[in-house]
């Protein structure tokens, strides 16, 4: 799970061109969209693409994204429940 | 009917163009076949959560825009209006690469969003919170004419008062090898690729933005009124001069009253005629200049060639570094712009001292 | 602004039909144009519907007499049929008679053939031609060709608000006495390039789109083009022209809030809706129809039904998208939905908004459901793009 969190942010980080950003300053807890990390809608399309590419799931409705992509928990939590690759 | 000035200028090119004084530290490369940009802070204006989904040539435009809206002293657009002819090549190249490669699977958003030919425009308007009249034009060399066009009757109508308007290329990696496998770029190792001395066809190419604050009142920051803009799609070598006379004329002036023309010469042996053939004919006695040489040829290039011509105006003085012949004007009250691409899209502008 | 300025000919080519005629009769007949995809290969075929005009490269081609080795891209050829169309409908003879431009819109411009021959440009010298083909303005210069037509010439590219300012520079032009005469309007073909963009947004529906409707799913991605001809009071006197409409307000404003999406409020579509009305001296009651952007996306319908609300208050007039007939069909979508406004005027129709079942829980209004006939004056169109681009024309009877 941990190396899964880790994995996360490096990508994170790397699909999301977040330059400023280090892996050390990501906390588990921190939330991705908003105040955290200041996500918007159009990397949560990205996280979803990254979801289906990465890790075999797919989402239908963008909605879904929604809980999921709260923090980087509740993303490797989802992701290890429901990975198929 | 209220008067068009220009209050304020962005530049940014294959040149230092930004935070310098006019041409003040000009390198005239006749060694590459593509120049390459010059590139300016951009942390300076743009922060960097904004940035990262930016290419090249929207935050040059971004940076342009900033440095003109600046230098006018102006915070308010009553309109924003860009050219592109080739829009932004970068993403449009990297979503298609994307498609192809990936067989329409795992494709991300972002750089389809971003390959919309109206995101520079679209960006400033989001960074400045700008709810105004926002238009992007994207025909070829008159894409930035057309906007200027498009300003002017605004502030004509009274409907604007404050308007900015500029042109922006990038280049991207696919876009410049068609070009260069269509002989539109000159070939590479056919150097050095002089502009005014050229025997090939084909131009040397580069990228940049250049942006524009025209208002209805003159200021302390004025560079020069703008007094018109004409574009036709199409003329014959044999009708240049006559439409040319024709504009004038629509101005009240002759080809005596006009004190330096700006040529868009680029170096390409097949459409630098149109040029000579005014040059050597009806424009003989009067003192030419030009700037490919500096800027680079690509859509909206004339943008560089009006900030130029501006500078001239408001300086009243022309760096040799921009000379054709000999001519010299005693002082820089009416300057002509005309500009031409591959024969199609020709543009006249007239820009006078105020 | 008087009247406004004269619309004195219109042609199209769309999913519902080639000429003015049969687009108008689909339309009052209630026979879309959505179906799968023939034209293109794309993975996406069993899983999207689109507006597509069910004619080959080679047939469009043979229609303008183009030879062999011509380099058209798709959206040229549809363009300049209905550039064509449009000048015969005003009896033009002479393209050059009066000083005349032409305003084009596109989005994709020649992406149908860079698409294609990405790959193969380097290889082989065989489709190079279309290299040049790719840029928008190249479009413009292809359409003024085929029309003949020297003069002002030159292309707007603000996303699927594109056309829309297109009509609207074309009026200034004539209003400011630039031109006397100029053809105006928008052209886009299907290209894989914006079915699998759109797709990453995830608002393509995968059945018909249902515009206004609570469980709409999305757009359907439509081609087509379309142009109307501009004319000065001075031409239309001077040659005794009918006049099919006048174009009676323009706005354009930016919602700037977000690259793609629309505000909650629909601020942007608010204030190119009140722009159009100042310019035309017009009131909101004035209006018996509205054409709506609906594209049956969520966020699309909801922007605009609360925009629609703002603007009109408690006395929201017929209102209909016509995109479940033709799909989104992108920078043309203007011009197409500017010649079906003119139609409404002509023959005092509602045009039906297909599809509908379910009202948004959000408002309380729903669009017109069932093709209606009612003496219409002024009709309102509204056109929406990427970068936060808002327009509204207004169109009024002759």
């Amino acid at each position: 799970m941990e190396a899964l969190k880790q994995e996360l942010k490096e990508k994170i980080i790397d699909v999301l061109n977040l330059e400023d950003i280090a892996v050390e300053d990501v906390n588990d807890n921190d939330p991705l969209f908003g105040d955290g990390l200041g996500l918007d809608s159009i990397d949560a399309l990205e996280l979803i693409v990254m979801l289906d590419k990465d890790y075999g799931i797919k989402l239908a409705d963008p909605k879904e994204g929604k809980a999921i992509f709260q923090s980087i928990e509740t993303m490797a939590k989802y992701i290890s429940e429901n990975r198929t690759k | 009917m209220k008067k068009c000035y220009i209050n304020g200028t962005g530049c940014v090119s294959s040149q230092k163009t930004i935070n310098t004084a006019f041409l003040q530290d000009i390198i005239v490369n006749e060694n590459e076949n593509v120049l390459e940009l010059s590139v300016p802070d951009y942390k300076e204006v743009i922060p960097p959560a904004a940035a990262r989904r930016m290419a090249k040539g929207v935050k040059n435009g971004i940076v342009a825009s900033h440095w003109a809206m600046k230098e006018a002293g102006v915070h308010n657009l009553d309109a924003i209006i860009t050219g592109t002819g080739m829009g932004c090549c970068i993403d449009s190249e990297k979503f298609l690469k994307a498609l192809i490669d990936n067989k329409e699977e795992f494709l991300t958003p972002t750089s389809f969003i971003q390959s919309t030919h109206n995101t520079v425009g679209g960006q400033i308007a989001l960074g400045l919170e700008c709810k105004a009249y926002n238009f992007t034009y994207v025909n070829g060399a008159v894409s930035f004419e057309s906007s200027l066009i498009d300003a002017k009757m605004q502030l004509d109508e009274e409907e604007a008062a404050t308007i900015l308007v500029g042109g922006v290329e990038e280049n991207a990696e696919a876009t410049t090898n068609f070009l260069q496998l269509t002989g539109i770029i000159k070939p590479k190792e056919q150097s050095s690729y002089s502009v005014l001395d050229s025997d090939t066809t084909g131009a040397v190419f580069s990228e940049g933005a250049v942006f524009f604050v025209l208002e209805d009142d003159k200021k302390e920051t004025t560079y020069a009124e703008l007094n018109d803009v004409t574009i036709y799609n199409t003329l014959e070598k044999e009708e240049v001069e006559a439409k040319l006379e024709s504009f004038l004329k629509g101005n009240g002036l002759s080809v005596n009253d006009i004190d330096a023309v700006v040529l868009g010469y680029n170096g390409d042996t097949l459409y630098d005629g149109y040029y000579t053939i005014l040059a050597d004919g009806v424009l003989k006695n009067t003192q030419q200049l030009y700037y490919k040489h500096l800027s680079g040829e690509f859509n909206t290039a004339s943008a560089f060639g009006l900030w130029v011509a501006s500078h001239v105006v408001k300086l009243q003085e022309a760096p040799e570094v921009l000379s054709v012949n000999d001519v010299k004007a005693a002082g820089y009250k009416n300057i002509l712009l005309y500009n031409q691409y591959r024969g199609k899209d020709h543009s006249f502008t007239l820009v006078s001292q105020c | 602004m008087s009247r406004g300025v004269a619309i004195t000919g219109m042609g199209i080519i769309s999913s519902i039909g080639n000429s003015v005629e049969e687009n108008f009769n689909a339309l009052i007949q209630s026979k879309p144009g959505i179906t799968v995809i023939e034209n293109i290969t794309t993975v996406h075929k069993n899983v999207i519907k689109v507006g597509e005009i069910k004619k080959t490269n080679g047939q469009l081609a043979a229609e303008l007499g183009l030879a062999a080795d011509n380099n058209y891209s798709r959206t040229a050829m549809l363009g300049a049929i209905a550039a064509k169309q449009a000048v015969n409908n005003a009896g033009i003879t002479d393209i050059n008679e009066f000083n005349t431009g032409l305003i084009s819109a596109t989005s994709v411009g020649g992406m149908d053939m860079t698409e294609r021959f990405f790959y193969d440009y380097a290889e082989s010298d065989e489709h190079r031609r279309y290299i040049l083909s790719h840029d928008a303005g190249d479009v413009a210069h292809k359409i003024a060709d085929q029309l003949g037509l020297k003069g002002l010439v030159t292309t707007i590219s603000t996303a699927c608000s594109s056309a829309a300012n297109a009509i609207m520079l074309g009026a200034r032009l004539i209003k400011n006495g630039k031109l006397d005469r100029v053809i105006v309007g928008g052209t886009d073909a299907l290209s894989k390039f914006t079915i699998n963009g759109f797709k990453t947004l995830m608002i393509l529906s995968d059945t018909y789109n249902t515009p206004f409707d609570n469980d709409r799913k999305g757009l359907n991605l439509g081609e087509a083009a379309a142009f109307l001809v501009l004319e000065s009071d001075a031409v239309v006197k001077q040659q005794n022209k009918k006049v099919l409409a006048y174009l009676s307000g323009y706005g354009n404003a930016n919602d700037a809030y977000h690259q793609t999406a629309s505000s909650e409020n629909g601020d942007g579509a608010f204030l190119s809706m009140e722009k159009a009305f100042k310019i035309s001296g017009l009131a909101p009651s004035d209006i018996d129809y509205i054409n709506a952007h609906g594209t049956a996306t969520p966020n699309n319908d909801l922007s605009e039904g609360r925009a629609i609300i703002r603007a009109f208050g408690n006395n929201v007039p017929e209102f209909s998208s016509t995109k479940p007939f033709t799909g989104h069909t992108l920078a043309a979508a203007a011009a197409i939905e500017a010649v079906y406004s003119v139609l409404a005027l002509q023959n005092g129709v509602v045009y039906p908004n297909l599809n509908f079942k379910t009202p948004m829980e959000e408002f309380d209004i729903v669009p017109q459901t069932e093709l209606k006939e009612k003496e219409i004056n002024h009709v309102l169109s509204n056109s929406f793009g990427f970068g936060g681009n808002c327009s509204t024309l207004l169109f009024s009877k002759s």
